[in-house]
């Protein structure tokens, strides 16, 4: 097997004394998505905020390409290529598609005093990137805001690769979004994934983690449940793991006794009166 | 593929759809321009003798420049999702202080005006400190500049002078070149005009062109728009805020500089309310008061609609007090127009974007 691109071996991160995570390890391979999956406060985001640089883990190493890396700031890490797409995405609704994707990174030209922004340039290699994605967009200077939901998460995701990422860090990609859309942003992470990035898919939804993933991490209250590979696991199986069922089973049983209970005490007014 | 050429073509279509009338009232500044052919006809019927005349042209003109001057560093400032209510007093501040030097110490007016530079851009750099470091509104930060200097103004004024007003700035050494410099009168077709005029015009190309052409302008629209996106995509926006406020205060002192060469004096309450008539100038401009979109081209037209409206109500012979009435007026339309004019360009782009996205499922 080659040597994965990123790899966290026994990370510990306490707020106070909180435990955060405990000894979490895990490994992200190029041209496959692995699925961190776990619920709310299962310590999915202090991990990636981890990998992205916003965190140092208490304990733990951080290895990419082999070598032991601290990652000190997001900046760091995006320099190392690293790049995480937020949920709240990194894109300014009222600009246009090209001075968004550039923000930060703009290409410059002419001489010192007339140095500007290279715009012919951003608005053809935009055109160029986004329909590497498979979207063709009319209008480079159509402002974010007026984009659905999925196409700005494809913008986001094809700003970092363009900008160099070898590992991307998608937080809930398809959280917000309705199926279509959610089909549609599902469609470009296996794009990122054939152009061979590792890729890392954070999701409470197993349906769409299944379908684009390769590897499954399940965390459940800051400790790796399991990790496996695809054909080492169903759906139906995730799913349990992911502690949905048991808990949505547990919960219809605590609803059944309610309702019994209240027949028993319906039935013991009828016997008084 | 074919699927995509189809695509493809459709979506060509849609381009030219667009028609001329839609691209215009796309554009940030439509609402103003519209605001200006307006204000022009009505005082064109009211008073054409004088306003249809060349010298009509030059009284308005060098009614706008000043204003305008300050309009295309406030919009600046306003696209970066700043305010500055310190601009109108510092106008009088800035020539305050180089009047005074310049009068009292002997000192040469280009020197004065130099300290006075420096004092410009150490309270724009304090505005604008203080408001990154603190994450105050600026509304209030620069609120309190705004009174600081005002209260500065008088006082330090009556200490020097003995008198709210600093003259015979006129006989200071250097006087006729900076007059030449800031603000000199020359005669084109027959009529007095200003440089003022000139430089209004070449501050709002420049301003124009760092703010669409440049890395900077991306910066300025970014911090404006949302600080924290910004900063995570690695724009220094503290540095960008800060500079904004100071480029507001540099074209204050050079507003003051054109008003002590011109009038040859300074009074002590010199530009107090002025601040509101820039930013009203900038609204309805296109600019909108949360940030992250304007125009300076829409600013400057905002600008001239006011220097009609001043130029008009003295040639319709009106009492000058209903410039402040006009005033609220024309911001109020310009709010609604600005709200109006966006939301249908976006309806516009959203009903596009749907129907593209089921298009593409489909």
């Amino acid at each position: 097997m080659a040597e994965p691109i990123l790899e966290v071996r026994d990370i510990t991160k306490l707020f106070g004394s909180v435990i955060a995570l405990n000894k979490v390890s895990t490994k992200v391979h190029r041209g496959e998505v692995t699925c961190l999956l776990g619920d709310n406060g299962a310590g999915k985001s202090t991990l990636i905020k981890i990998l992205s640089g916003v965190f140092q883990p208490t304990e733990g190493t951080c290895h990419f390409n082999g070598e032991i890396v601290t990652l000190r700031s997001p900046r760091e890490a995006r320099a190392m290529g690293i790049a995480t797409v937020y949920q709240e995405l990194s894109l300014l609704p009222l600009m246009p598609i090209w001075r968004n994707f550039f923000l930060g990174a703009e290409p410059e030209k002419g001489s010192p005093l007339l140095r500007r922004f290279d715009i012919e340039f951003a608005k053809r290699t935009v055109r160029e990137e986004l329909k590497k994605m498979g979207i063709e967009i009319r209008d480079p200077d159509q402002p974010v805001g007026s984009m659905s939901g999925g196409e700005r998460q494809s913008i986001a995701i094809s700003r970092a690769v363009y900008f160099g990422a070898k590992v991307l860090i998608l937080d809930e990609p398809t959280a917000a979004l309705g199926v279509k859309q959610a089909s549609m942003v599902l469609r470009y992470v296996a794009q990122a994934k054939a152009r061979d990035l590792g890729v890392i898919f954070i999701s409470h939804n197993p349906q769409h983690a299944y379908t684009v993933g390769d590897r499954f991490f399940i965390l459940k209250r800051g400790k790796v449940l399991g990790s496996w590979t695809k054909n080492e696991l169903s759906l139906e199986d995730m799913i349990r793991n992911m502690s949905g069922v048991d808990e949505l089973e547990a919960l219809s049983r605590e609803l059944e006794q309610i309702a019994a209970g209240r027949q028993e005490r319906n039935n013991g007014m009828v016997h008084e009166s | 593929m074919a699927f995509q050429n189809a695509r493809m073509l459709k979506t060509d279509e849609r381009i030219a759809k667009t028609g001329l009338v839609r691209r215009v009232f796309r554009r940030v500044e439509a609402g103003a321009l519209i605001g200006a052919v307006v204000v022009w006809a009505f005082f064109a019927l009211v008073a054409p003798e004088n306003w249809l005349s060349i010298t009509g042209v030059a009284r308005i003109l060098d009614s706008s420049s000043t204003l305008g001057i300050m309009a295309v560093a406030v919009a600046l400032l306003m696209i970066g999702g700043e305010f500055d209510l310190s601009t109108g007093v510092m106008t009088g501040t800035t020539g305050l202080i180089a009047g005074m030097l310049a009068t009292e110490l002997n000192t040469s007016i280009w020197l004065a005006m130099l300290v006075s530079l420096i004092f410009a851009l150490a309270v724009g750099f304090f505005n604008g400190w203080i408001v990154v470091k603190t994450r105050l509104p600026s509304f209030i930060v620069t609120l309190a500049t705004f009174f600081v200097l005002r209260g500065a103004n008088v006082g330090v004024t009556r200490l020097v002078t003995a008198k709210v007003v600093v003259s015979n700035i006129d006989q200071a050494i250097g006087f006729m070149s900076a007059r030449g410099f800031f603000n000199l009168e020359f005669t084109l077709l027959g009529t007095q005009f200003r440089t003022s005029t000139i430089w209004w015009i070449a501050l709002a190309l420049i301003a124009t062109w760092v703010l669409q052409r440049t890395r900077y302008g991306n910066w300025i629209f970014a911090v404006g728009g949302d600080v924290n996106t910004a900063r995570n995509v690695g724009v220094p926006s503290e540095r960008v805020k800060i500079s904004l406020f100071m480029i507001t205060a540099v074209a204050a002192w050079l507003v003051g500089m054109m008003g002590i060469v011109r009038l040859r004096s300074s009074v002590a309450s010199e530009g107090i309310g002025q601040e509101f008539v820039y930013i009203i100038a900038v609204v309805t401009g296109g600019t909108l008061l949360t940030g992250g979109y304007g125009s300076v081209v829409g600013a400057c037209i905002g600008a001239l609609i006011f220097g009609m409206a001043r130029v008009g109500i003295v040639f319709s012979g009106w009492d000058t007090d209903w410039f402040y009435s006009f005033l609220g007026i024309m911001l109020i339309v310009a709010v609604l127009v600005n709200a109006f004019t966006r939301k249908r360009a976006e309806e516009v782009r959203i009903a596009a974007a749907k129907a593209r996205t089921e298009e593409e499922v489909n």
